[in-house]
């Protein structure tokens, strides 16, 4: 297998890997970089639980390969609450909207709407849950992510 | 919060919204679920497996896969021999077939494990998956049903393809004579596809040998103790020696209750290379090989008169098992329930589980809800053809409050039931007036608008019957430090039970919430307990979670007195402050108590043991029931067959609720399922037994688009008779949901007739109906020959050739004459709903008086009978779990025995014998 050195930023902090060139980038950052809040439910870019930020963007890490994201600067779920526990308003709303049972779903939506609210443009709550179709959450039957993607939005749920 | 909750008093923190506990972990990435586990030296597995439904195994070659560099070890079935294991179902039987647990000489199901690949990781486990090459002598598999009605034996050592059966299959007379001369009969009739329960993390393990006798399994289970009981009895290990772990799991619904063939394999490959082994199951993996549900046909008939009220009923029911069940299954429940809460004076019924040549059958979310789906359908139906509205036949039949108790033709004992109540609460909510009105403008404009309406009843906790169930373990503890650590024999796959326990045992001890946390992860902490499992937990571990704290309660005032110089009834403790009433009030703190109770006994009263814990096991009461009424309201979009729910108004009795935010999780929770069962999931097949729908792009789950806004009402809700009042929710949404849609989707197309109940419900085959052209089908037409409907007053139906209780020799060989051996020692088993029993016995004759024993776990049941020739007949009177007595009826055949049992309401269950030294 062909071996690749990929320089990347994961939560702010500067990684060095060598890595497979089939790797892909939800198991590179579980195993390698040992972020294992990046959930893998499908591995076929379905149930968005694997969702990750790069450089900015809401990415399926399951359909990414590592060497791709070389270069690149990449949140988890692991990298939004502030160092003094404070969680992310993101993270917040969820816990206040009772967003979550099992919580294998819950990373990926967190960062999908984290990706969406940290646009210049603030999207409305419509536009929130509208995104959330492209994540499955089989425990709540969306009821606390619809009410969190409102209220993100300033819209109330 | 609704605007009518008021915040709680300090220290009342049962029935508030209290935040969860696992949520700041859960948030940040901080959950540890089985693939987050890494032990120094793990390797990786994978499976390579059958791509046929059914074959003959000609050979196997590893050599290739064996040579991958990173490649540890490519194991078969014959390399894991030297291990004995009997795998076993949920509640610990025997399977009907054993199960083995890598294929040996045959295939059963595309996707039948055969070999297992331990590598470096996963990527090159499978890479080697993909080396092996076997060579097959392939088989017609048995995919269906239908199949299985006629087609081979999917096990050639059975002598059908039946793999449970219950109830029996001659006609009541008297039942027939009552359907077919009422005034209306009305007949259901559907299939009901199969569903893959889906939780978002799939199953997985990772096995750690600590040496020859310890075993450390990190597990995504239902519960970690029933899971280290399972291994260890399956195993014959002594279960001090495995240890279960299992902290965070990504959902389950009935998937993960207990261990399977690959986490099996995964253990034993583990014990066997003395080396640490992590199995993740893909999704690919999960959608084909992972036991599946709910692949069900059904036929209600009920016979009403022209008031609406019913006269008799008659179920006949059949479920697929697939090659090998998590327990054969003819599923008992659904006709337990079918008519559970409802007036009702007679009614039989006809089950049958059936072996495939398709993944085994397990539990989820409601295993019987068919009943309900069928029930209520049938109820839309029958007001209908009647001409009484549907609300008012659900009136006419229901058993309300004050009929009970009472005890309804399938033995259940009612006591607070009430489906009938929750309806009326519903239709304060539901204007069904003000509804008909839209709804006759709506169609005016050519739109489809639909009202529908369920209720039902579920059972929760329950300590009969079911050995595994019976009890639930709470183990509370005063840390030195003044916190409270609890280890509880719940478990949370998402139920949030870390959170709810804590509540009962802050407020019943009368510490902060805070300081409270829950053990619920680790098999080695705690005491038995089955974990999730029917919707028990509110209940069994909420009780036990009051009985622990007050036990220590009176132990801290006891101790507190004591030292206070005060009797115990003077003492009091709120938010862990220990007061004491009186004229001179002082007050400790509970750290303070703990540092005497554990640094310093001799403080303590008299005889009083040192530290501040104690463990409770509650056993609640029999049955626990939880009752609702639903309502939804859809449109059907005439031109695409979309439906869209416009509304959903739950409305139902759970008793005291630990925390609404949890109940109405769970309650969407399966509602969200029940939409995804009625309108779009599917596992399908092809006539080759090949998985049609294995990634999520087919097999379709609910969006959040597909989801209403839930409205709740717990108006109707009474406390039960378990400790602190509480029912069990975890199923039910699941249960009333495809009623209340399917009743909804028919209203909205009464214009076009009665909806055909092909599931799911799919635009297309909506649009079909709608469009009034023929559908395309998508099942191959059965392949049986018609049976003809038993009718009355006819010459008796000739015995079907599939008939499991008949004696399989002649009859004349029954009446024959010859020196028959009865007397002497026995073995048996006999096939019960909860699955085989096995035990011994003896029998002896005299003239033509029969007498006997038998003897199972310790406890020995007398019975006599009589005998002609080699036929035998006898009565054994039982008390456990219910009175009853049993009707035997058997045949000898050499050192053979055959017959079967007549267990009253629970049908009749086959019986084998042989002749023991
Ligand atoms: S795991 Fe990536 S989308 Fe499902
Ligand atoms: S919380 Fe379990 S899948 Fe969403």
């Amino acid at each position: 297998m062909s071996q690749h050195q990929i320089n990347l930023t994961i939560n702010g902090r500067p990684h060095c890997s060598t890595v497979e060139g089939r790797l892909t980038l939800s198991d590179f950052l579980r195993g390698d970089a040992g972020y294992t809040g990046v959930h893998v439910g499908c591995e076929h870019g379905v149930c968005g639980a694997c969702t990750v930020i790069v450089d900015g963007n809401a990415v399926r890490s399951c359909l990414m390969l590592a060497v791709q994201a070389d270069g690149s600067k990449i949140t988890t779920v692991e990298g939004l609450a502030a160092d003094d526990g404070t969680l992310h308003p993101v993270q917040q709303a969820m816990k206040d909207e009772c967003a979550l049972q099992c919580g294998f779903c819950t990373p990926g939506i967190v960062m999908t709407l984290t990706a969406l609210t940290n646009c210049a443009n603030k999207p409305s709550g419509d536009t929130l849950v509208q995104a959330m179709s492209g994540h499955i959450c089989r425990c709540t039957g969306y009821q606390g992510i619809k009410r969190a993607a409102m209220k993100l939005g300033g819209d109330a749920a | 919060m609704s605007a009518t909750e008021t915040p709680a008093a300090p220290g009342v923190y049962i029935g508030q919204r209290v935040p969860r506990k696992e949520d700041a972990r859960l948030l940040t990435g901080k959950g540890v679920y089985v693939d987050d586990v890494s032990v120094a030296g793990m390797l990786h597995v994978a499976f390579h497996r059958s791509p046929i439904a059914r074959g003959n195994i000609k050979s196997i070659d590893l050599s290739v896969a064996k040579q991958l560099p990173g490649v540890h070890a490519v194991l078969i079935a014959a390399d894991l021999a030297r291990y004995k294991v009997d795998m076993l179902s949920f509640f610990l039987a025997a399977p009907v077939v054993p199960v083995p647990v890598l294929a040996i000489d045959c295939v059963r199901y595309v996707g039948d494990p055969i070999a297992i690949i331990i590598a470096e990781d996963r990527y090159i486990a499978e890479d080697a998956a993909g080396l092996i090459t076997v060579v097959y002598d392939e088989e017609d598999p048995v995919v269906t049903m239908d199949e299985a009605k006629t087609g081979a034996l999917v096990h050639p050592q059975t002598d059908s393809n039946i793999a449970a059966a219950t109830g029996t299959e001659d006609p009541d007379e008297e039942l027939e004579a009552l359907l077919n001369n009422a005034p209306h009969l009305e007949t259901v009739e559907f299939k009901h596809q199969r569903i893959a329960q889906s939780p978002m993390e799939t199953r997985g393990v990772v096995s750690a040998p600590q040496g020859a006798e310890e075993l450390t399994i990190y597990l995504s289970c239902q519960g970690p103790q029933l899971n280290a009981r399972w291994f260890a009895q399956a195993f014959g290990m002594p279960q001090t020696s495995i240890r279960v772990i299992s902290k965070d799991v990504g959902g389950s619904f009935g998937l993960k209750g207990q261990p399977w063939r690959e986490e099996v394999a995964t253990v034993l490959a583990s014990m066997l290379l003395k080396r640490p082994l992590k199995w993740i199951e893909d999704r690919l993996e999960n959608l084909t090989s992972a036991c599946q549900a709910r692949e069900q046909e059904i036929k209600l008939r009920a016979a009403f008169d022209k008031e609406g009220n019913l006269i008799a009923s008659h179920a006949e029911y059949s479920i697929n098992n697939g090659a090998y069940p998590q327990g054969a299954d003819s599923n008992i429940a659904v006709m337990m329930f079918i008519w559970g809460a409802h007036k009702l004076p007679k009614f039989d019924f006809y089950s049958r589980g059936w072996f495939t040549n398709t993944v085994g059958l397990s539990a989820y979310r409601g295993p019987w809800a068919i009943e309900s789906l069928t029930r209520e359908v049938l109820l839309d139906r029958a007001a209908r053809k009647l001409g009484i509205d549907a609300v008012e036949l659900r009136k006419r039949t229901l058993l309300r409050r004050e009929d009970q108790p009472c005890t309804t033709n399938m033995g259940l004992e009612l006591e607070d039931i009430s489906p009938a109540e929750c309806l009326d609460v519903l239709l304060t909510k539901v204007d069904v007036t003000a509804f008909r009105i839209e709804q006759a403008e709506a169609r005016k404009q050519g739109r489809y608008l639909g009202l529908g309406i369920a209720t039902y009843i579920e059972p929760t906790a329950g300590s009969t019957g079911i050995a595994v169930l019976i009890s639930e373990s709470a183990h509370i503890r005063i840390e030195p430090t003044g916190k409270i650590s609890a280890v509880v024999s719940t478990h949370s796959q998402g139920h949030g039970t870390q959170t709810t326990m804590a509540q009962v045992v802050a407020e019943t001890l009368g510490v902060k919430f805070d300081d409270v946390s829950i053990h619920e992860d680790d098999s080695s902490r705690g005491g038995y307990g089955s974990g999730a499992y029917g919707s028990r937990q509110a209940v069994a571990g909420g009780g036990a979670c009051i009985g622990a704290a007050k036990l220590l309660v009176d132990k801290i005032k006891k101790a507190a007195a004591h030292l206070l110089n005060t009797t115990p009834e003077n003492i009091s403790m709120r938010e862990g402050i220990i007061t004491v009433s009186g004229d001179k009030p002082q007050s400790v703190t509970l750290r303070d108590l703990a540092d005497i109770a554990y640094g310093e006994p001799e403080r303590l009263p008299e005889g009083m043991e040192a530290g501040l814990e104690v463990q409770f096991r509650y056993r609640p009461p029999p049955i626990t029931m939880t009752s609702a009424a639903h309502a939804c309201i859809v449109e059907v979009d005439a031109d695409t067959g979309f439906v869209k729910i416009k509304r959903w108004v739950s409305s139902e009795d759970c008793g005291v609720m630990i925390n609404p935010s949890v109940v109405e999780g769970q309650i969407a929770g399966g509602l969200a399922q029940g939409i995804g069962s009625v309108l779009m999931e599917q596992v399908s097949f092809d006539a080759r037994g090949n998985p049609t729908a294995v990634t999520y792009k087919d097999y379709m789950l609910p969006t959040i688009f597909d989801v209403p806004t839930f409205e709740y009402n717990h108006d109707a809700s009474m406390p039960s008779k378990a400790d602190g009042g509480f029912r069990g929710v975890g199923e039910g949404g699941c249960i009333v949901g495809p009623p209340t849609l399917v009743n909804a989707i028919a209203d909205a197309l009464a214009p076009f007739g009665e909806i055909k109940l092909e599931f799911p419900m799919t635009p297309t085959r909506l649009l079909a109906h709608i469009e009034g052209r023929p559908e395309i089908a998508e099942h191959a037409k059965p392949v049986v020959a018609p049976v003809p409907e038993p009718t009355v007053a006819t010459t008796p139906t000739v015995a079907p050739v599939q008939n499991v209780f008949s004696p399989s020799a002649p009859q004349e060989q029954i009446a024959a004459p010859a020196a028959v051996q009865i007397d002497g020692n026995w073995k048996f088993v006999l096939s019960t709903p909860l699955g085989p029993q096995a035990f011994t016995g003896r029998m002896s004759t005299d003239g033509n008086n029969l007498t006997g024993v038998f003897i199972m776990n310790m406890d020995e049941a007398h019975f006599t009978g009589t005998f002609k020739g080699n036929h035998l007949v006898w009565d054994l009177k039982v008390t456990k779990p219910m009175k009853i007595t049993l009707k035997y009826e058997a045949h000898i055949d050499g050192d053979k025995l055959l017959g079967k049992c007549k267990m009253g309401i629970f049908g009749t269950a086959k019986l084998v014998g042989e002749r023991i030294p």
